[in-house]
């Protein structure tokens, strides 16, 4: 009887890439069921563009770089990379949006550096990056949420919004966020009374609680399946509470906004979840991916408060980036068995 | 040691040797002030001016430095000739001096001129140090008005905006509206990141194009028959 000889590691499963990236698709699916639910068709439209785009630019990128097309097209991350900048999206946005967005993030922020595992920067964010500074106007209108005053645009005029000149601002609103830093005159409650989009939700604004929510679902189910260890999203929430508690200021007319409103609001928990848990472009030990997070949660807070812009995840993700190397560099683990391991910034002898 | 050849000197300057895209110096310049093709050109032909004038005359006093002092004398001579560049254009073309600012002093610094008056004008005769100097200055200009037109197209979706800050009333319509009057206008472009993609970009297309020209001549290189070498392996090509 001949032995098999295997090698080490014995995982009863191998997990692929294109494993990871459909559990990854599969546990947004919650967060778009309520992106739906609360802001309507548009979202859809951005993922059918978001993702016909990713996989037009991908498969071009292939063959112009000589590499084999369906086999890259087959590992799922474009189509990841296409959903996490969909759902970021304001739905209803003109149809070169998305488009112009996910071309840059697939050729510029993937197949240029060399395509998957090679990428510094989280390619959804940079094509969102692009976007909001190239597009201001466009990237900042979001349709208010269901549950808010007039309803949502229905499929026509969806139809007429995205591929139209059909103007949008008959329908958005003011995102909690942007309500809460651009008031300065009323105390926090009395904000929650006068807001429709605040006084409709529970605490951090109707239908944007529930997407948050919905992608903390889904983020808890990678957590189970082992996607990714705890560390990133805990250090990011944990940073945001922290500052956003000491900046409370007790709810007074001065507050940055209840700690509540800043997990739940915005893209906290797609971005804890989904985002900083790229393991191509956040730091790569666990005790790194721990820090990696604190630094993405600092800087949302920061941005968000003292900022200019409405959001911050996306900027705070592609700054962490950038730090991710000199993360490394201070956290390399011991390997057992071996001496403590060099620095590449300790001086050579 | 003999001065090239003018040939030589001009496929350095356009290409082989370009300022901007292969010795990649004076990128200051090239990644502030290239969000229009006007001011590209702008900065192109003064940066062009003071870098005939300062190769010219470093090129005259070469055997008049010491070793000791030529590094000084060579940014006297390039500093006074941004000066005289300056003054041109504030007298000439007051607006365009206004927009372009502290770039136009900051010529002084690019690494290109005193690059050129370093390594070729102090070793040169004056003929050649005036015609690497013209050579260097129209391919960084050309390198410029490529990267300009590129981010003005796609920044506000206009080519040649403006043009009569240089070229007066005559170029007031020389605007041309590409991308029809409603484009959005993709701001990156404009906006400093704009600059360094669209650079790279151009740096990616030289390569691309070397690579292909040398593909190419490798194929046609003639084989040589007859060879009385024995080979006993691979392919002769």
């Amino acid at each position: 009887m001949a032995l098999m000889h295997a090698s080490s590691p014995h995982t009863a499963q191998p997990q692929t890439s294109a494993n990871i990236m459909q559990l990854v698709l599969a546990a947004m699916v919650p967060g778009i069921v309520a992106l739906v639910a609360y802001f309507g068709v548009g979202v859809l439209f951005n993922l059918a563009l978001c993702g016909l785009t990713a996989l037009a630019s991908e498969a071009l990128m292939l063959k112009l770089r000589g590499r084999p097309i369906g086999f890259y097209l087959r590992d799922y991350s474009a189509l990841v990379t296409a959903a996490l900048l969909a759902v970021a999206l304001p739905p209803y946005c003109p149809w070169w949006i998305p488009v112009v967005g996910t071309a840059t993030a697939i050729i510029l922020a993937k197949q240029l550096y060399g395509g998957l595992g090679f990428n510094p920067f989280n390619p959804a964010m940079v094509g969102y990056v692009v976007l909001l500074i190239s597009f201001p106007v466009e990237m900042t209108l979001w349709v208010a949420p269901a549950t808010v005053e007039h309803g949502l645009p229905d499929i026509e005029e969806a139809f007429s919004l995205v591929f139209g000149n059909y103007q949008v601002d008959g329908f958005t609103m003011a995102t909690p966020l942007e309500i809460v830093r651009h008031n300065n005159s009323i105390i926090m409650s009395q904000l929650y009374n006068e807001e429709p989009v605040l006084a409709k939700g529970s605490i951090a604004g109707a239908g944007w609680e529930m997407v948050n929510l919905a992608f903390l679902v889904g983020g808890l189910y990678l957590l189970y399946r082992k996607v990714f260890t705890w560390h990133a999203p805990v250090g990011m929430l944990a940073a945001l509470f922290l500052l956003s508690t000491v900046f409370y200021d007790s709810g007074s007319s001065l507050s940055e906004g209840s700690p509540l409103l800043h997990l739940f609001s915005g893209a906290t928990m797609l971005g804890a979840f989904f985002i900083i848990t790229d393991p191509v472009s956040s730091a790569t030990s666990t005790r790194g991916r721990l820090y990696f997070g604190i630094g993405v949660g600092i800087l949302v807070f920061v941005i968000r408060v003292w900022g200019s812009y409405p959001d911050a995840v996306a900027f705070a993700v592609l700054l962490m980036n950038f730090a991710a190397p000199l993360i490394d560099n201070y956290t390399l683990p011991r390997t057992y068995g071996h001496a403590a391991p060099r620095r590449a910034t300790e001086k050579e002898d | 040691m003999a001065s090239p050849t003018a040939r030589e000197i001009t496929h350095n300057g356009l290409w082989k040797n370009n300022p901007a895209l292969v010795q990649l110096l004076g990128l200051c310049p090239l990644l502030a002030v290239t969000g229009s093709v006007v001011n590209a050109i702008g900065l192109g032909l003064a940066t062009l001016a003071v870098l005939v004038c300062s190769n010219t005359a470093v090129s005259l006093l070469r055997n008049n430095m010491s070793a000791t002092v030529r590094l000084p004398a060579s940014v006297m001579i390039i500093a006074t000739f941004t000066t005289c560049a300056e003054l041109l254009m504030k007298a000439f073309t007051y607006e365009l001096y206004q927009i372009l600012g502290i770039f136009i002093p900051l010529i002084v610094t690019n690494c290109t001129i005193l690059g050129r008056a370093d390594a070729f004008a102090s070793k040169n005769p004056v003929g050649p140090s005036a015609l690497d100097g013209f050579m260097m200055g129209v391919g960084f200009l050309l390198v410029l008005i490529a990267i300009g037109a590129i981010r003005e197209l796609l920044g506000q979706g206009t080519l040649f905006a403006d043009m009569d800050l240089i070229f007066g009333d005559a170029a007031k319509d020389w605007k041309l509206t590409l991308l029809g009057e409603d484009y959005p206008g993709f701001l990156i472009a404009i906006l400093p990141p704009g600059a360094f993609l669209v650079a790279g970009l151009l740096i990616a297309a030289k390569n691309a194009i070397d690579a292909e020209f040398e593909r190419r001549a490798k194929l046609n290189r003639q084989v040589v028959r007859g060879s009385k070498r024995v080979r006993t392996t691979g392919n002769i090509q």
